[in-house]
């Protein structure tokens, strides 16, 4: 390693690309605790699991962004790899489980709550939560990361570093809340519908960790494109249970009979 | 007459959802224990094998996503069934053995022969382990196919608990 990657690194790796990402979780934070509080001033108590998943969804993604996990995750692709699952897996997963729309909605003031509305039946909104749309953004913006040029350009420049990784961030929450249906939704698709594009997006996540096992991104050694690409297979395996363990019960709950038996 | 309407829709429903259940739940239980012994605890199977073919990385991951959910969707339905009163265990089991032999003659052929994906082992003999792997994976479909027949034979009693 010559000196010359090393302050390449240093450079991308500085305090402000590290601030610039992690600003808006901790915004993010600051804004979810004020509407609980508001929230539990007008209506019944805000579930106190909702919070936690906040919480923990905004430390996950902090923990992927800067410090030492980021810092690491420079040098070394497994680590990279950890930062990936906890940022483009974990943290949307959580962050859509706190319901964070449905809170603004109980807090907003009754006029800027129809416009929120409104904007979430519009048809970007709806556009970029169809599960097929989602999928691509997410899967494809992974294929696209690591199949090409494009993860050792993120290592070179600030730009494309702050753009994966939010990129990274919100195709996962998208593709998140495109599947299990927390918040409420105007233009709800079916659990077929669902099911079939989680199934293909989730093959398309296998396939890819699979083509990374064989054939490491520029500037990875083997060895670490190997371990790299099993933790993303089998870390991506566990966070993806619980999607469709939620996906399933809703199914469940939906499909329950209504008519008595026993009558 | 609403009633009878209403009771044959439920049966049929239930009839069918026995099988499928089943079905998916066998072809995840397969693949999800050829995952924990083959790849996990025996090491036999290969992450990724070089001489796999492009079909064969497509397969192995859709086969391996659609597992992974239809172990746990088998299992909804299945509870569903309970709830409505409808579950047959040997429509249901008929159905299980069906998807483990399936899949695992397609695992067993299409996959590690045709496709290449990886081999059940890496030893020299490898006949052996292909024709053990394949034979049983025939005889749980067999299995399968049984029980379903067994199933409408004595549907009468099925319809009569209903």
């Amino acid at each position: 390693m010559g000196a010359s990657n090393h302050s390449i690194h240093t450079d991308v790796l500085g305090v402000v690309p590290q601030l610039l990402l992690a600003l808006p979780f901790v915004f993010g934070l600051i804004l979810y605790s004020f509407a609980v509080i508001r929230s539990n001033q007008r209506y019944k108590k805000w579930p106190m699991y909702r919070t936690t998943c906040w919480v923990l969804g905004v430390l996950f993604a902090i923990l992927a962004v800067a410090g030492p996990v980021a810092s690491l995750g420079h040098m070394n692709f497994t680590v990279h790899m950890v930062g990936h699952l906890l940022l483009g897996m974990l943290a949307p997963l959580l962050m859509a489980l706190a319901a964070p729309i449905t809170l603004m909605l109980r807090t907003l003031r009754t006029p800027t709550a129809r416009k929120v509305s409104k904007f979430l039946q519009s048809l970007p909104s709806r556009f970029l939560t169809n599960p097929i749309v989602a999928s691509i953004l997410n899967i494809g913006g992974l294929w696209l990361l690591y199949t090409t040029q494009l993860y050792s350009l993120m290592h070179e420049s600030m730009l494309v570093h702050l753009i994966v990784h939010f990129h990274v961030f919100i195709g996962g929450y998208l593709f998140t809340v495109s599947i299990i249906y927390i918040d409420p939704r105007p233009h709800r698709l079916s659990f077929w519908y669902r099911s079939i594009v989680f199934i293909i997006a989730l093959a398309g996540h296998g396939i890819l960790t699979k083509y990374i096992y064989a054939h490491p991104p520029l500037g990875v050694s083997k060895e670490q494109a190997e371990s790299g690409a099993m933790l993303m297979y089998y870390g991506g395996d566990a966070i993806d249970i619980i999607l469709i363990f939620i996906l399933c019960f809703h199914w469940f709950r939906a499909t329950r009979p209504r008519m008595d038996i026993a009558a | 007459m609403t009633t009878k309407s209403k009771s044959t829709k439920v049966k049929s429903f239930g009839e069918n959802r026995n099988f499928w259940s089943g079905l998916l739940f066998g072809v995840g239980l397969a693949a999800f224990l050829d995952e924990l012994i083959f790849h996990q605890l025996l090491r036999w199977h290969h992450f990724y094998d070089k001489s796999t073919t492009d079909m064969g990385l497509i397969s192995d991951g859709l086969f391996h996503a659609f597992s992974w959910f239809a172990t746990i969707g088998g299992l909804f339905i299945l509870a569903d069934l309970r709830r409505r009163g409808v579950f047959s265990i040997k429509r249901w089991w008929g159905g299980v053995l069906l998807g483990a032999g399936g899949f695992q003659l397609y695992d067993g052929t299409v996959q590690h022969k045709l496709m290449q994906i990886h081999q059940i082992r890496y030893v020299e003999n490898i006949m052996k382990y292909d024709l053990v792997w394949n034979g049983l994976a025939v005889i749980m479909i067999l299995a399968g196919l049984f029980l379903l027949k067994k199933a409408k034979g004595e549907k009468r009693v099925v319809d009569g608990r209903v």
